[in-house]
């Protein structure tokens, strides 16, 4: 029987010892009429053949190089990441509520909130929560918490990724909360000052702020602080961590910081998996920390004075406080965080910064071999970090097929979301790609736009 | 605690092989833009990292290597191979937003899926995005308030809850907007039946309910309940905790429920990973199609006849709940359920519920046997079931704690504790059907051996545990209001270890 270790004679002695003759009489409490007729599933396969049928679909699914950022990101994952992270003591524990029988992962974490509050510059980290567009929702629950005496309206730019800010909208849309899309300069890509002059005095409750915004340019990040603290709305900074190794830290922005940074860890250690498991990550400073939703560890000691990890403030969680708990979440993503830990371990202050900086070099490099192209151009002026938006002279998706069709994803088509931005797709190039890889795209693309009638 | 990973950094000291080679051209973002001082990350040589690691892996306690009887919780064999399968490269590095073209593999197999849970629960849409259990309640209640939105029916404020339930069934109810109105139990471990029907009227929403019980009993009267709320005009939402006990014996959608949520985390073994992440994918009757969240998968059949999969959006569901996820929730997870239930197949899950629930009720028969306590002792156990030290608590001034503490020294993790808050004292033990009878017997052994010694030197029980088996392990019990009173949440540079 697969993974069931049973043999017959203990069935027998088992039955024997609960006073039963079968099995099946230990459901006798199921009343009979509900007993189903036997599922309808494909009949079992044994580990090689389900080896062989899973190899089959994944090789199918290799899908050349990939230029597509768009809220995940291609990285060089080092070895070890995954051979230790995959270590059975790791992932197959649970939450660690057993603290003593968990100080590996109760230290990891730990460790994983010291990394996560250094890179934004905060106080206090969770120990990370479903993935970025989710975290963003859980941001903005916490920042109408922390600012109770303000209305419960939240701007959020439509430069912040458009997937999250649907989530965020499934989130919060039975919270009587009220979320403000704040439009961005046509020209820069970027929100201007001036359009928040209309909430000036109408006591928001918070102000969302990206950077890189979901365009990949740079918000002036220092402004939008000073102006949002000066209304006495919590700002909520929203970052790609992995640029957080060259990038201002929310808590650095304006004169006094941000008050929430949050994000998706991809970036740090996730592969890109068809969009998960991925992990959020959410900092505050220490005025906000019972605020805060999610799992968050702490150091204390045990009788003789010894150092020990153990899972603290639980008075916010569901299983204390259930209806009234800071939120329903009951688990981080674990595993990913581990690989986080080990990623950024391996790389160092140093090693994060020269892979940020490496993205950003590539991404200019393809920007300037794709704008020399006729007709193709970028679509903002702003400043940008490692992804750009380019417009094309012919119709996206049909390039974009075409492109998938010769070995290139090219990109994210902006028109999915934003009917303005039809002609524009959004483009990524990692430290992962080589200068080779980016003339490929340059020729491909020159091809796919001659072909006389995509098809 | 170990060494930090910060006290092992050196400045200077760096793995050059992670970082890409030095750019060429000259960083060109504006100063205004760049930090000032490097973040707070560790420099130290990749053996360091891997040994440090390595050796933290090792103080936990983990499926793999100790009995994890954590009731509610589901810690059966996590099997290596869905593991193995689905880290597949074509699998790892396909990007979210990648042509439908290049993921061929994974949507069939999420169909696939979506299909096996819609059969294994009788229902008859399933989405695969929340990306855990909790979330899927949430999809599941956004779905009921939808519903009752779409027929103009404004009125129903109230989601009814057990007593017993978990935790999220009350937090995710209020995250929907509901009034919470809890449901009492009655003295045989079911709901109590008149004080539901006087419970339900015009303002019920609906009501969340686990089935198996938390309390490790099957609700009998689970077709009455249905029908008394339905009268009422709510929905019923099936918290799939407990699925794992009943897996082809009894589906939710034949009990009467119309949403139900799994945690393929627990029922189809994928791993816990000290934490997450998992899965929470939820399945509706017709009713509540049209609200599920996205993205789904659709199978179409193109002209040349050949199956093509798809991901369904705004324009095919109008009026779905919305998105939970940035993209597709857990894939890589929801691959490894996918292969677990290829393996196992129909007669497979049914005989994971048969060994799970032999396993409880074999359990419980030892622990009864040996003079301990069970909650509802004329109920059959399900996968699960609860003891009460009440006794021992008053005789030996022993606790709960007390005793989960002590069973890790035996190099047992500890039941569940104080869950359901409504038995005093008491352990949840789910043994899962991977578990053999020896590791069955060992574990009846030393709760026997335990209670011996809470008569004879009590005073080692409460400073338990003394000697968890695994390194680092001469740690004693960890002072969890000092962490709550002074939180020390960051390594510091200053801080004495």
């Amino acid at each position: 029987m697969p993974f069931i270790p049973h043999t017959s004679a203990e069935i027998d002695e088992m039955l024997n010892k609960i006073g039963v003759l079968s099995i099946e009489t230990l459901f006798e409490e199921v009343p009979d009429r509900l007993h189903c007729p036997p599922l309808d599933l494909s009949p079992p396969l044994g580990e090689m053949a389900v080896s062989r049928l899973m190899r089959e679909r994944a090789d199918a699914d290799a899908g050349g190089l990939c230029f597509i950022g768009a809220g995940a990101y291609e990285h060089h994952i080092p070895a070890a990441v995954w051979e230790i992270a995959s270590r059975g003591e790791f992932l197959t524990a649970y939450t660690p509520y057993q603290a003593e029988a968990s100080q590996g992962t109760l230290q990891v974490l730990y460790e994983f909130q010291t990394m996560m509050a250094g890179l934004t510059a905060m106080d206090a980290s969770n120990a990370s929560l479903y993935d970025g567009g989710s975290g963003l929702g859980e941001a903005v629950l916490m920042a109408v918490r922390a600012n109770p005496d303000h209305n419960k309206v939240v701007l959020i730019p439509a430069s912040v990724h458009p997937h999250y800010r649907q989530v965020v909208e499934t989130m919060t849309q039975d919270q009587g909360i009220e979320i403000i899309e704040i439009p961005f300069d046509p020209v820069e890509g970027r929100v201007a000052l001036k359009s928040l002059a209309s909430f000036r005095g109408k006591k928001v409750a918070a102000l969302v702020i990206p950077q890189p915004n979901f365009f990949g340019i740079l918000e002036e990040v220092d402004e939008l602080t000073d102006w949002a603290k000066a209304e006495g709305a919590v700002v909520i900074g929203l970052v790609n961590p992995l640029t957080l190794g060259l990038l201002k830290p929310p808590g650095e922005w304006g004169e006094e910081g941000a008050d929430i940074a949050c994000g998706d860890g991809q970036p740090l250690g996730s592969p890109l998996s068809s969009g998960g498991p991925y992990f959020g990550f959410l900092c505050c400073k220490q005025k906000l920390l019972r605020q805060m939703p999610g799992r968050i560890v702490g150091r204390t000691e045990d009788p003789s004075g010894r150092s020990g990890m153990i899972l603290t403030l639980q008075a916010r969680e569901q299983h204390i406080r259930r209806s009234r708990a800071t939120s329903n979440i009951c688990t981080s993503q674990g595993i990913m965080t581990v690989a986080a830990v080990i990623h950024l371990s391996l790389l160092g202050p140093e090693g994060l910064a020269k892979v940020a900086a490496m993205c950003h070099a590539k991404t200019v490099a393809l920007v300037n071999k794709l704008t020399a192209i006729p007709g193709v151009s970028r679509q903002f002026t702003g400043p940008f970090f490692h992804e750009a938006a380019l417009r094309l002279p012919k119709p996206t998706a049909a390039i974009l097929a075409q492109l998938s069709r010769l070995g290139i994803q090219g990109g994210y088509r902006l028109g999915e979301a934003y009917a303005k931005l039809d002609k524009a797709i959004l483009i990524c190039a990692t430290e992962t790609k080589t200068e080779e890889d980016l003339d490929f795209y340059a020729d491909t693309l020159v091809w796919a736009l001659n072909v006389k009638e995509s098809f | 605690m170990t060494t930090t990973i910060f006290d092992a950094s050196r400045a200077g000291r760096s793995n050059r092989q992670h970082a890409p080679q030095d750019s060429q051209t000259p960083l060109d973002i504006p100063e205004r833009f760049l930090r000032k001082t490097p973040p707070l990350l560790p420099q130290v040589g990749e053996l360091q990292v891997v040994r440090h690691f390595t050796l933290l892996s090792q103080m936990n306690f983990s499926v793999d290597t100790q009995f994890y009887p954590l009731g509610s919780c589901t810690m059966k064999y996590n099997p290596r191979i869905c593991h193995v399968l689905a880290s597949l490269p074509g699998f790892l590095n396909r990007h979210p937003l990648a042509t439908e073209g290049s993921g061929q593999g994974v949507l069939r197999s999420l169909y696939e899926l979506q299909e096996m849970l819609q059969e294994i629960s009788g229902m008859q849409a399933v989405s695969l995005t929340p990306m855990a259990g909790a979330q899927g309640e949430f999809a599941g209640v956004a779905m009921i308030r939808a519903y009752h939105r779409s027929r103009g029916d404004e009125g129903r404020t109230e989601m009814l809850v057990p007593d017993a339930a978990h935790g999220t069934n009350p937090a995710t109810a209020a995250m929907c907007g509901y009034t919470v109105r809890e449901i009492p139990t009655n003295a045989q471990g079911d709901v109590d039946l008149d004080a539901l029907q006087l419970a339900v009227g015009p303002q019920t929403a609906g009501l969340m309910l686990t089935n198996p019980s938390t309390l490790g009993v099957f609700e009998r009267a689970v077709e009455r309940m249905a029908a008394i709320v339905h009268e009422a005009g709510g929905l019923l939402y099936y918290d799939g905790a407990n699925l794992n006990a009943v897996t082809g014996w009894v589906r939710p959608g034949d009990m009467g429920f119309d949403a139900v949520h799994f945690n393929v985390h627990k029922t189809f073994a994928t791993p816990h990973g000290g934490g997450g992440p998992g899965a929470g994918p939820v399945g509706v009757g017709n009713r509540l199609a049209p609200f599920l969240p996205l993205p789904v998968v659709q199978k179409q059949i193109r002209d040349n006849g050949r199956e093509w999969f798809s991901w369904m959006s705004e324009k095919d569901l109008p009026q779905s709940i919305g998105r939970l996820s940035t993209f597709a929730g857990n894939v890589g997870i929801l691959l490894r359920a996918h292969i677990y239930l290829r393996m196992i197949g129909a007669e497979g899950l049914k005989r994971v519920a048969e060994f799970a629930t032999l396993n409880a009720n074999y359990l419980m028969a030892r622990l009864t046997e040996a003079g301990f306590a069970v909650a509802f002792p004329k109920r059959r156990a399900t996968h699960e079931f609860i003891i009460t030290l009440k006794r021992e608590a008053d005789e030996f001034g022993i606790s709960a704690l007390d005793f989960a503490k002590r069973l890790l020294d035996f190099g047992f993790h500890a039941p569940t504790m104080y869950f359901p808050s409504l038995v005093p004292e008491c352990l949840l033990i789910e043994p899962t059907e991977t578990e053999t009878k020896e590791t069955l017997d060992r574990f009846a052994d030393a709760m026997i051996a335990i209670r011996q010694e809470a008569r004879d030197y009590p005073q080692r029980l409460l400073k338990a545990p003394l000697a968890v088996p695994v390194p680092g392990g001469g740690i004693g019990r960890l002072d969890a209001t000092r962490a709550a009173r002074k939180p020390d949440l960051i390594w510091k540079e200053s801080a004495v270890l």
